[in-house]
């Protein structure tokens, strides 16, 4: 049981902690949002420079051959700087799907392109009546010849505006919430038959509703067998969850960090409010849900890659409740310890509080995964009585 | 980072378990999965087991008896001592008095103390706190004046816990009103047969009698007894509280106790099917499960830092101390709720262990004086209220 970095994760942390100290304070992180993507193309050169979008690929596939824990490393230190990127849906979901469910000659093209910063990804799954059912798919592909014809909507795709290529789901087989059924298409986001709206979501982040009309797809572009796609996807979303546990951990941090220097320095009835009980103890509350928050997103790490999918399952639903949990008391006590300046635009931390709002939401809320850890029995096997 | 135990970690969790498995009387593990209380001699047979094969006292240096482990195979230890259902050590002995007289004491006091309290062969009581200092320890009064070779001690000590049972005292007791408050305090061990010291019993809210009132009236303690130097008691006794930061969460057993209620939960009907098939009853225990896991890999990095030499400020360590408790409470109160009805016969005997009849299920019989005990958890040692205020000045620097 080591919890210290190993010397290559120290230097992937203080190169990424750098670049985004230089590049990403608040103000400058405005004048990222008003660029046409919503984010800097100039930035996405450089963590392409530095390895970063390679970081959990292969070095067969031109990446760093990165684990959980590099994956950790990176995403908590874009949720301290509330990174704009979009190295989530490109990375994390389109790269993970890839690695997750893609052949070898899938993975040889693409995940270097990726690497490399040029090529951008989506994952176009959930759809409007979705909410957080993973198997609960609609769009549906027909058999054409080899190939496949895929029909249907997809919303909230995150990033799914300025995508190159999209990974859609779509049913084969089966009613609308079955497992058994679904498959993952490779679709290039300008295909004829493939319409996108794109918005900018309550983050200052980008997403987009995909129409998909007649969308014809080559075999050599399903990722798996067809029908049987759901635990790979599955298995994304508890990627995904593993990345977003991070960013919320560095988010609070953040937010801790923040709330705690403006008691120091506000001063009401002639002292610095931080020395008032009601409020050092709210602090140190946040602290307490920090620090576990930052455990349950080890946990989450451990437990990623494991074998047995029903622990791993029931690890990942225990570290998105503490994560949804920890963030929202979080997020809320740094907006009401600061008071009026909290609620403002102008300043950071409420910026924070809305992102944690919205990793709250994001493949699955608070509710959906205690509800999932509970049927499958919680994390603790019955014990042995008198 | 590698997040898993080394195969040495786990081959010594195995013999551990293996060593508690079989040498664990039945009847001690009886008693402490009912809740039951345990009587003296349960408690001193255990820890002579544990003495001897050399586990008694595995954090006091290895020369009086410690066992040289590191943070992580302690924790370990603990973590397989609440599965197994041992009982906990003496802490008056143990973490306590016990490494403060390895650290502090003259070579006369060690050899005289220390491998009777590994034995517990003499059983301690604290005495810190008074009626007028609780969270104000350092404000206590009860005095101690040097006549010759002697101190004479009088005042009143509050929450004397096993001072019925105690031989001897490890006290802080006022030596000096110049100066700091902390300033005038000595570490005094004070032998409970001296004349003048006398012991009423505080039932508590299980209406058992664990604690105690003890009075001093011009009682005869040998200054040979003080430890340290006189009026530097307050730094020795904060010495002690850094010593469990290990297994102050107490994970391990809060883990036991959840696995006892998802075992009694599907012997429980409620409307008509066993209470561990009810979604709520499942979520409720799911919520506190993902806290425990939390802690326990909050706990696990604090041992980690420990083992590599971290420093005694680790701020997580209050985050152990006020979760620990938090959750050792919650599960107590899960206890309560699966016992339903059947929490509400009083069966003092059986608490007591004096008679194994009960009214309703046995298992049940002890669910709400434990509850009511519990709630002590996070009172004593430094209230969770004081644990903030430390972590608010020594950690957010407010």
């Amino acid at each position: 049981m080591d919890f210290d970095l190993s010397e290559e994760q120290r230097m992937l942390k203080e190169s990424v902690d750098r670049l985004l100290e230089d590049r990403y304070s608040f103000e400058q992180r405005k004048t990222y949002t008003r660029a046409a993507d919503g984010w800097s193309r100039e930035l996405w050169k450089q963590y392409a420079d530095l390895g970063l979008l390679g970081v959990p690929f292969s070095q067969d596939h031109g990446g760093f051959g990165g684990g959980p824990v590099e994956t950790m490393i990176l995403m908590e230190a874009f949720g301290k700087a509330l990174v704009l990127e979009p190295y989530f849906a490109t990375v994390i979901l389109f790269g993970g799907a890839v690695k997750i469910a893609g052949s070898e000659a899938q993975k040889a093209d693409l995940l270097p392109k990726v690497a490399e910063g040029k090529l951008l990804g989506a994952f176009a799954h959930s759809e409007r009546d979705s909410r957080y059912d993973l198997a609960d798919v609609k769009t549906t592909a027909k058999k054409d010849g080899t190939g496949w014809v895929l029909d249907g909507e997809k919303t909230v795709v995150i990033h799914g505006d300025c995508a190159d290529k999209l990974v859609v789901s779509a049913r084969v087989s089966g009613g609308q919430r079955d497992k058994d059924g679904l498959a993952l298409f490779l679709v290039d986001a300008k295909a004829p038959g493939v319409t996108r709206k794109g918005y900018p979501t309550q983050d200052s982040l980008r997403a987009a509703d995909i129409t998909l009309k007649g969308v014809k797809v080559a075999a050599s572009d399903v990722l798996g067998e067809p029908g049987k796609a759901y635990a790979a996807i599955e298995k994304i979303a508890q990627s995904a969850i593993q990345a977003l546990s991070a960013e919320a951990v560095g988010g609070m941090q953040e937010m801790l960090d923040i709330t705690v220097e403006y008691l120091k320095t506000r001063q009401q009835f002639g002292v610095p409010i931080g020395s008032f009980q009601a409020l050092q103890h709210r602090a140190v509350d946040m602290l307490v849900a920090t620090e576990q928050a930052r455990s349950m997103a080890m946990f989450a790490a451990m437990m990623v890659d494991e074998k047995d999918a029903e622990e791993r399952a029931k690890a990942i639903s225990a570290c998105k409740v503490h994560i949804g949990k920890s963030g929202r008391y979080v997020g809320q006590q740094s907006i009401q310890l600061h008071g009026g300046i909290g609620m403002t635009l102008e300043y950071k931390v409420g910026h924070y509080f809305i992102r944690s709002t919205m990793i709250e939401i994001l493949f699955g809320d608070t509710d959906h995964h205690l509800a999932a850890l509970a049927r499958a029995g919680g994390l603790i096997p019955a014990g042995t009585t008198a | 980072m590698d997040l898993r135990f080394t195969s040495e970690e786990i081959a010594f969790r195995a013999e551990v378990r293996d060593f508690f498995e079989s040498n664990l009387p039945p009847d001690i593990r009886r008693k402490q999965v009912l809740g039951q209380r345990l009587a003296k001699e349960d408690i001193v047979n255990w820890q002579r087991i544990l003495n001897k094969k050399g586990w008694a006292c595995p954090l006091w240096p290895v020369e009086y008896g410690g066992t040289g482990w590191d943070a992580v195979r302690y924790f370990i230890f603990k973590e397989e001592s609440y599965r197994a259902y041992a009982p906990d050590a003496l802490s008056h002995n143990i973490t306590q008095s016990g490494p403060v007289i390895c650290a502090f004491g003259t070579p006369e006091q060690k050899e005289f103390f220390l491998p009777k309290l590994r034995n517990m062969d003499i059983w301690m009581c604290q005495g810190f706190s008074e009626p007028g200092s609780g969270s104000d320890l350092a404000s206590l009064k009860t005095r101690a004046v040097r006549e010759g070779d002697h101190y004479i001690i009088n005042g009143q000590k509050l929450w004397t816990t096993n001072g019925h049972r105690a031989d001897w005292m490890y006290g802080l007791v006022r030596t000096s009103t110049d100066g700091k408050k902390q300033a005038g305090i000595s570490y005094l061990l004070i032998d409970m047969k001296s004349p003048g010291v006398q012991v009423r019993p505080v039932v508590t809210l299980d209406n058992d009698h664990h604690t105690n009132e003890t009075f001093f009236e011009n009682v005869k303690v040998p200054v040979s007894n003080l430890i340290g130097e006189e009026n530097k008691g307050w730094s020795i006794a904060k010495f002690a509280l850094g010593n469990e930061r290990a297994g102050i969460a107490k994970v391990g057993l809060s883990k036991a106790r959840l696995a006892l209620v998802k075992a009694l939960a599907q012997r429980v009907e409620a409307d008509g099917r066993p209470l561990a098939e009810s979604p709520r009853f499942r979520e409720k225990m799911a919520l506190i499960e993902t806290e425990l896991k939390a802690l326990e890999i909050t706990n696990m990095m604090v041992v980690a830092a420990m083992a590599k030499g971290g420093s005694k400020q680790d701020p997580r360590t209050s985050v152990l101390k006020l979760k620990g408790s938090e959750l050792q409470q919650a599960t107590t109160e899960l206890m309560l709720e699966v016992a339903g009805p059947h929490a509400m016969a009083n069966q003092h005997e059986f608490l007591e262990a004096r008679t194994g009849e009960t009214v309703g299920p046995d298992w049940a019989g002890t669910s709400s004086p434990n509850y009511y005990f519990n709630r002590a958890v996070s009172i004593f040692g430094g209230s969770s209220e004081i644990q903030h205020n430390i972590v608010a000045k020594a950690v957010l620097g407010l």
